[in-house]
């Protein structure tokens, strides 16, 4: 009987501490900073591929647990693990409704063709685009996230995505070689 | 003209996973010769049993992951696992035993964690320990030093007892097998008698046990043998010793009637064994110098806590399980100093 | 102090021993390589900014002219013409780098005659400390012991922390590599003169010349030298051969009991270094006002037919220096630029010779082939033991291959200086320092994709609040317009009203006509 009662007694306030902990450890305040988490692990290329209109949209959405977080190929599987860890929550592979990851790309004009029509200009998430009307534009490199939204507005096609001027900062070393042995080892 | 472009150092490493796997076994002859000196050619058997096994339980584990088989069973490290495994072993153990051993060591403890390189348990020690806890009485039924020096077991009778359990005209089991020294200081000190008096057996040799300490002695010698070739450090060893001498001649000091001295703990038992060979196993070690130093201490500490209160005589396997279990803690907190920092 | 320097000589700890290999090329006395026909100088080949061009395809140029000009500021230094003749190109080129990424390149087609553009010689003794440091820069010298910093800016410590002991790095631990021994064989008196005028330029208090015990006769030549030349307060230490004693933070441990701090520089605890051959060059540079247009190289190795020091100009082909020293043995299966254990493999020969090549070494099939499979870490800690840097090798390797950079950063990955001790000494054959460098090439590029993702971001946050803005702007403009339209409704109907009043008052005086 005083058993019962112990145990009884001892649930009581354990879970009343459990539950007095989860209420401040899950402040309402931190909903912004939740947004801010994610989206620092979203790669930022505003492509909308997701289905909504940036990257913070679709932060929010995931915060308000309103979107699921594979649907962001640029970030690839990596991008997917990397939410999964921050949420807490098991990854799962990218919705393909959403597209298939790629390497990074950046768009390139072709000048010869290009008439200054400005509705590339205006697709550009970033303003990576320069250019006045009648006059043709170009892309600048540096600021291009490779989102791919400038391609189809153009109305005489002739903006192409290619792979971006390889750069020692960003050069990975012998990463293909490297990552067969990893693969190997995972099964030797 | 071409030239092939892999990464540096151009120059390959001098040694092999399987060099260092040989000398290891090298390593293990002088203890070996002295075990078939006093127990008989039994351990032969238990040797050629448990290696078999582990070869075999390895290729058809690399089988069935998918793994290469040349490349694995070269290496050596299969062997070394039953070698170690039969060592633990009375020499007549039933061949049955080498089999159930090392299905647990090398299928489980081994290939089940991820193969080479990825075991948390050191496989050899998983085979012994499951055998040791599901056949109890194999510790008790070792064959005496002494009774083999007036009833001598060839390598026929040896092979007859060991595949068929038949023994030699006029011989009893009671006759040849006997209690490990260890278990008998642990029975007969619960029965409140003397060690000095216990001593007197004639089981006990100088400082061990009767056989017991020359095979220790050649466990030893390897043992520095595998320093000199830099395959352990000083790490484990020393810190393993060390706490066991300095634990235990206290105590020996206080009351030398229920304390055995520092020698007789060291060797005695798995010990030195452990010392040089089991608790220095790389991949289920700790990684860092002082985390070696600690692993080495906590496996003499739990081996004396078994052999003082625990339920088994001898407690190399179990402490070096356990330690095994701390390794990632160890690690964690033992990390060393980088150069250049503070 | 002096005294004790180099009594006592201190450890660090790990390194490994390796064969020697260097009386391969020590043989012959060094030759000059020769000008080869055409010349392909990159216009990077030092830590920092490249240099820009300052010539134009169809230029002649002389020797020791002015190619690259280099920003004063910035970490970069200057390239000049290393001989005379005709630039025939200018453009990116294929050099000697790990990533195989092209480099803006000059290329000359070399001819006989023309003049030297030498810069004036200075007289090291007597000159100031700044126009040492100023000549430095103009003749564009870089360490030329393999990290290729500018030299000028190494010289010239800030006021706040000065050089107590300047250690001119004569422990050329690679085996195989004797540019470096070369010079203080064949030129002891420029190596003495060089060091001292650097210890001008740096003001250090004192200087010392650190030399390898294998080196023989190297260490006599050096303190006969010394004597002949009247510099006893130059000391000259020999420090026992052992891999990578070379290392600027391994030699500075030896010699003086300091560490380093990790991330910090040798400047922290007063003390600088500097390789042989650069002071060499940097006395030429004074001395004689060659700006750095040639150095040692060590061609050698079993796969060399004919092994030997040369002195080469900037931009020979290595194919060119190859042939110098008699080609390639048949057996030949990797040539490196540098030593074997960090050089750099060459994919082929139709590369320049740069500021930072050492050595060109052949290795043969039996040397390079391994001794087993790549098997998994078995955690053996060889690796730990040998680490100079004592890192620990196996756990940055885990945590690499499962990809937790965190972790990997967290072991003090970048305190590695991938000198491949750890590979050297693997059972296991793991080449451990491969994947050290993936995992700083993907740290490092992951810092740049982030940075790069936040600059998309800031941009993109610019851009919805300009569009927002410009909604805005444009609301309040139509706004605007539909007030005053409606303002110009009211006014016109006003205007309205009058004209009707008028006209009403002007039918009401006469019958008007329709018209109005």
């Amino acid at each position: 009987m005083s058993g019962i009662l112990a145990f009884g007694v001892l649930a009581l306030v354990l879970g009343l501490v459990l539950g007095l902990l989860a209420q401040r450890l899950r402040g309402g305040d931190e909903d912004q900073e939740v947004v801010d988490q994610i989206d620092q692990l979203l790669p930022q290329t505003q492509c909308g591929q997701c289905g909504y209109p940036g990257c913070r949209p679709y932060a929010e959405a995931i915060a308000a647990g309103e979107a699921d977080i594979n649907r962001c190929p640029p970030g690839g599987e990596a991008g997917v693990r990397a939410l999964a860890d921050l949420l807490a929550v098991e990854p799962k592979p990218l919705d393909p409704d959403c597209g298939e990851p790629a390497p990074p790309m950046v768009a390139v004009i072709d000048e010869t063709i290009c008439i200054g029509c400005r509705l590339c200009i205006q697709a550009c998430p970033v303003d990576a685009i320069l250019g006045a009307p009648k006059r043709m534009h170009t892309v600048i490199e540096a600021e291009c996230t490779g989102c791919e939204l400038c391609v189809e507005p153009c109305p005489v096609d002739c903006i192409s995505m290619v792979e971006p001027t390889p750069n020692p900062q960003t050069w990975r070393y012998r990463k293909d070689r490297l990552k067969v042995r990893v693969e190997n080892r995972t099964t030797a | 003209m071409r030239f092939e472009t892999a990464g540096g150092p151009h120059i390959p490493a001098p040694i092999t996973v399987h060099q260092v796997m040989r000398d290891v076994l090298l390593a293990l002859v002088p203890g070996i010769l002295a075990h078939l000196w006093f127990f008989g050619p039994g351990i032969l058997f238990q040797l050629a049993l448990a290696i078999g096994a582990a070869l075999g339980f390895e290729a058809l584990m690399l089988k069935l992951r998918g793994a290469r088989l040349d490349l694995h069973l070269h290496d050596l490290t299969a062997p070394v696992t039953g070698a170690l495994y039969a060592l633990c072993l009375p020499p007549l153990m039933p061949w049955w035993a080498a089999i159930i051993g090392m299905f647990f060591a090398i299928v489980i403890a081994k290939h089940l964690y991820g193969g080479l390189g990825n075991n948390l348990f050191n496989p050899a020690m998983v085979g012994f320990v499951v055998v040791i806890v599901a056949f109890p009485n194999i510790s008790t039924t070792w064959v005496p030093a002494q009774s083999l020096a007036e009833n001598p077991l060839n390598l026929i009778d040896s092979f007859k007892v060991i595949f068929f359990g038949t023994l030699p005209d006029g011989l009893t089991w009671d006759a040849i097998t006997g209690a490990t020294p260890l278990d008998l200081i642990r029975t007969r000190i619960s029965e409140g008698i003397m060690l000095t008096e216990i001593r007197t057996d004639e089981i006990f040799g100088k400082y061990g046990g009767k056989g017991f300490e020359w095979v220790s002695i050649g466990y030893l010698v390897g043992g520095l043998y595998l320093l000199y070739r830099k395959v352990i450090t000083w790490h484990v060893p020393v810190a393993m010793l060390g706490t066991v001498a300095v634990l235990t001649l206290p105590a020996y000091a206080m009351d030398p009637y229920n304390n055995p001295f520092p020698l007789q703990h060291i060797l005695t038992g798995g010990m030195v064994l452990g010392a040089f060979f089991i608790a220095t196993d790389p991949v289920s070690g700790s990684t860092t110098p002082r985390g070696r130093l600690i692993f080495g201490l906590g496996v003499a500490i739990l081996t004396l806590s078994i052999r003082r209160w625990g339920a088994y005589p001898d407690g190399v396997a179990f402490s070096v399980l356990l330690m095994n279990c701390a390794v990632p803690l160890i690690d964690r907190y033992t990390k060393p100093r980088v150069f250049g920092r503070e | 102090m002096d005294a004790q320097l180099g009594e006592r000589l201190w450890r660090f700890h790990g390194g490994v021993r390796l064969p020697h290999e260097k009386p391969m090329s020590l043989a012959a006395d060094p030759e000059f390589a020769g000008v080869p026909p055409v010349l392909v100088v990159p216009l990077r080949q030092h830590r920092g900014d490249a240099a820009e061009p300052v010539v134009r395809v169809g230029e002649t140029v002389n020797r020791g002219q002015l190619i690259g000009e280099a920003h004063p500021g910035r970490i970069t230094a200057r390239v000049h013409a290393p001989a005379t003749g005709v630039v025939t190109a200018i453009e990116r080129r294929e050099v000697i780098h790990p990533s195989g990424l092209p480099e803006l390149c000059v290329e000359i087609e070399t001819r006989a005659g023309g003049t030297d553009e030498d810069l004036p010689p200075l007289d090291w003794q007597t000159c100031d400390r700044q126009a040492l440091i100023d000549r430095i820069w103009e003749a564009g010298i870089v360490g030329l012991g393999g990290a290729v910093f500018p030299t000028h800016i190494k010289v010239d410590p800030p006021p706040e922390t000065p050089v107590d002991l300047l250690i001119v790095n004569g422990a050329e631990c690679e085996p195989y590599i004797a540019a470096d021994e070369t010079l203080m064989r064949h030129r002891p008196k420029d190596v003495i003169r060089g060091a001292l005028m650097v210890a001008r330029a740096t003001g250090a208090a004192r200087t010392v010349v650190a030399v390898e015990d294998q080196m023989g006769a190297v260490e006599h030549i050096l303190r006969k030298t010394e004597r002949d030349l009247g510099a006893e307060d130059l000391q000259i230490v020999k420090v026992p051969t052992i891999y990578p004693e070379g290392g600027e933070r391994q030699l500075i441990r030896v010699l003086t009991g300091k560490e380093v701090p990790s991330g910090g520089l040798p400047l922290d605890v007063g003390l600088l270094s500097i390789n042989v051959g650069t002071a060499v060059a940097a006395y030429h540079a004074v001395e004689h006002g060659r700006p750095l247009i040639s150095r040692m190289v060590t061609v050698t190795g079993r796969g060399i037919r004919q092994p030997g020091n040369f002195e080469a100009l900037i931009g020979t082909p290595v194919s060119y220096l190859i042939e110098r020293a008699g080609g390639y043995d048949d057996d030949i299966r990797k040539l490196v630029m540098g030593g074997p254990m960090m050089g750099v493999p060459l994919p082929h020969d139709d590369l320049p010779i740069m500021k930072a090549t050492n050595a060109l070494l052949g290795l043969v099939d039996y040397e390079v082939t391994r001794k087993a499979p790549e098997l998994p870490c078995i955690r053996c800690m060889a690796c730990e033991r040998v680490c100079p840097a004592q890192l620990l090798p196996q756990q940055l390797l885990w945590y690499t291959q499962q990809g937790d950079f965190e972790q990997v950063e967290a072991h003090a990955l970048f305190d590695c200086i991938e000198c491949g001790c750890c590979a050297f000494a693997c059972p296991s054959q793991i080449p451990l320092v491969d994947y050290y460098r993936y995992a700083k090439s993907e740290i490092r590029a992951r810092a740049v994709e982030r940075a790069r993702a936040a600059h998309a971001r800031h941009r993109h946050e610019v851009r919805e609040e300009r569009l927002e803005r410009e909604q805005e702007r444009r609301a309040r403009r139509l706004q605007k317009k539909r007030e005053k339209l409606r303002d110009r409704k009211a006014k016109q109907a006003e205007i309205q009203a009058a004209i009707q009043r008028s006209k009403a008052r002007r039918k009401s005086g006469e019958e008007s006509d329709d018209a109005l």
